[in-house]
């Protein structure tokens, strides 16, 4: 479903080049659980956001269900992540003056849905994501828990295939951190494809697939659970 | 994206940064509410001099003593000094069959008194033309007597104000006033009628010419009043006038005849101008809180820097940036004209209660204008704003907190 092929991305600081990403080549079927794990500067964000389409690769190809994505230009990549990709980030990235609910609603202002579907789908995530008397309330009223709840709500109401989390607990004390980290398993359970990045070794190691980058490349790819107990190194390709 | 969705987008930003909304309003109100405010007094004073100018009569021309053109060839030798206007001129005037009427006019001021009142009064003096070119109204008796205009004889029209302060309340209809030293009967009261020119026709004695000519002990005409038969024939009267006067003044030109219609026209470009330029003026400010606006879209941009790159990241347009930020500026413009408009109701109310005889109407074309600059403002002013919301790196904007 994702395939990235010798993706290069380079950024400029100052007069010096800095090699974010070196030949990265990577496959994720759908429905994958997926954590990119590695020091800060590694390159691990960047490869998110290549995924996620907010980035764009100095060289090499990008299959996203088969199609190529560095053709696309910014108005067909912006319609992808409406519908394709939900992000999930540190720092939850809600528009402070927006009630919970209006946040939940703002993708689907965006791809300009009718009204009365908008209020179902918002109803029923507010609902499903416990966070009922709480949408009328503006994030800054809102826990660290609940408001990174509300941006699980929007990142999953235009039901997309792909949820990107940056370092979704980051910013979470260690109980609302679990509660998120099992909303997020249980979408998983529902067939979207998670990939988190995350320097939580601890959290990093409840993903099925676990990917360590360091200085711009995958260092190493496993698959511990393959073979349920112990560290049994299953590299892929 | 609806076009309800960005209006309500827009709306909740500004009410969310609500000092910010406030400063840019009012410095949109004061730039529309100038513009609004400055036309109005431009419109009122040229509508308030073509009213004054209309009120003296219509096909009307004036035929002054002395030239106000000169025409080339060499000066004379001898200084000439204009020739006076009499009231033969006048008479003969009458022959052309392009003029109706013909009202020689002599003017000065006397005492007037009556049983120990006494007041210095202008005194005009003109024949029973008068009544017609100037439009006049009587509030009873009657107006100078028809006859041959080179007879004087003792009767008078007593303006308004003039029979309320020698009379009072008591009949002044037959009854004589002093006026310098000679006895006037009083044959005819004036009808209130307000001021045309700065000559307030309520504080006036009208006598014949020839009384007046007497009176002053002079023998030439201050200026001669004509109607022209209509409308088309006023251009043949002025130029039988003239051929009429130089026949008279031994081929000299030495009068200056002005229409009614071009000092109308000339006061009417003057005051057109006059409105413009200090419209103009008042748009400075309007374009003043246009490159506010900006500034603080500007501001405003790199203060929501995360919001951007959150719509980004669930996927907003570059094209659905601009417009949420467009609409942004484009609604905060109309809610300041709007408020401008409000502030222009309110200063030209205040300035009518100042000076009430002055004529405010708010002309509707700087209200259009006013909205529609203030409107065409804001865009502009927001284009560079939005557009650089739309070229912000999501990558980038969401990385900084």
């Amino acid at each position: 479903m994702i395939s990235l092929s010798r993706i290069k991305r380079v950024f400029t600081v100052g007069d010096e080049e800095v090699n974010a990403l070196r030949d990265v080549d990577l496959d994720i079927d759908t429905g994958e659980y997926v954590s990119i794990m590695g020091p800060s500067g590694s390159g691990k964000s960047t490869l998110l956001n290549m995924i996620g389409l907010l980035d764009r690769p100095d060289s090499g190809t990008y299959l996203l269900e088969g199609e190529d994505m560095t053709r696309l230009d910014d108005s067909q990549q912006a319609a992808l992540r409406r519908h394709k990709i939900g992000f999930i980030f540190q720092f939850f990235h809600l528009v402070p003056r927006m009630s919970a609910a209006e946040n939940i609603e703002l993708p689907m202002m965006l791809a300009g849905m009718a009204v009365a579907e908008r209020k179902k789908r918002v109803e029923e995530a507010v609902e499903a994501f416990g966070l009922t008397d709480r949408a009328r309330h503006r994030p800054d009223q809102l826990s660290g828990g609940q408001r990174q709840r509300v941006a699980i709500a929007r990142a999953t109401i235009m039901q997309p295939h792909i949820l990107l989390a940056d370092e979704p607990t980051g910013n979470l004390d260690r109980v609302s951190g679990n509660e998120v980290i099992d909303i997020l398993e249980s979408l998983n359970r529902q067939q979207i494809t998670l990939i988190m990045v995350t320097h939580d070794p601890e959290l990093g190691r409840r993903a099925r697939r676990q990917i360590h980058m360091v200085d711009g490349r995958i260092e190493s790819d496993r698959c511990p659970s393959i073979n349920e107990k112990g560290p049994a190194e299953q590299p892929r390709e | 994206m609806k076009i309800t969705d960005i209006i309500r987008f827009a709306v909740r930003a500004s009410v969310g940064y609500p000092t910010r909304t406030l400063l840019m309003l009012l410095a949109m109100a004061i730039g529309v509410g100038s513009v609004v405010v400055l036309s109005t007094l431009g419109d009122g004073a040229r509508n308030y001099v073509i009213s004054q100018f209309s009120s003296l009569g219509t096909n009307l021309l004036i035929v002054l003593p002395g030239r106000s053109e000169t025409v080339g060839g060499p000066p004379p030798l001898l200084g000439i000094t204009p020739r006076d206007l009499t009231l033969e001129d006048a008479t003969a005037l009458l022959r052309s069959s392009y003029i109706r009427y013909v009202a020689p006019i002599t003017l000065g001021a006397a005492p007037v008194s009556r049983a120990g009142l006494e007041r210095e009064v202008t005194i005009l003096g003109s024949t029973p033309h008068l009544f017609q070119v100037r439009q006049l109204e009587m509030a009873g008796g009657r107006f100078l007597p028809e006859g041959d205009a080179s007879r004087a004889s003792a009767v008078c029209v007593l303006g308004y104000k003039i029979k309320q302060e020698l009379f009072g309340s008591t009949p002044a209809l037959g009854e004589t006033v002093r006026i310098g030293d000679w006895r006037f009967r009083v044959i005819g009261i004036l009808a209130k009628k307000g001021q045309s020119i700065g000559m307030d026709m309520g504080d006036i004695v009208i006598i014949p010419v020839a009384s007046a000519q007497a009176l002053f002990n002079s023998a030439s005409l201050f200026r001669i009043m004509i109607e022209a038969v209509d409308r088309d024939a006023i251009a043949r009267a002025k130029d039988t006038v003239v051929k009429i006067i130089r026949a008279r003044h031994d081929g000299e030109d030495d009068v200056t005849v002005i229409s009614q219609d071009a000092v109308l026209a000339t006061f009417d470009r003057i005051f057109t101008t006059l409105t413009l330029t200090v419209t103009g003026i008042g748009a400075i400010s309007i374009a003043v809180a246009g490159i506010l606006i900006m500034n603080v879209m500007l501001i405003a941009v790199s203060q929501r820097r995360a919001e951007v790159g959150l719509l980004k990241a669930i996927g907003a347009r570059n094209g659905q940036i601009i417009a949420l930020f467009l609409a942004e500026s484009a609604i905060l413009s109309i809610l300041g004209a709007a408020l401008g408009l409000l502030v222009a109701a309110a200063g030209t109310w205040g300035i009518e209660r100042a000076f009430p005889e002055f004529p405010l109407t708010m002309p509707l074309w700087s209200l259009v204008a006013g909205v529609v600059v203030s409107l065409v403002t804001g865009l502009v002013f927001g284009v560079l704003p939005a557009m650089r919301a739309a070229r912000l790196d999501p990558v980038l904007s969401l990385s900084r907190r």
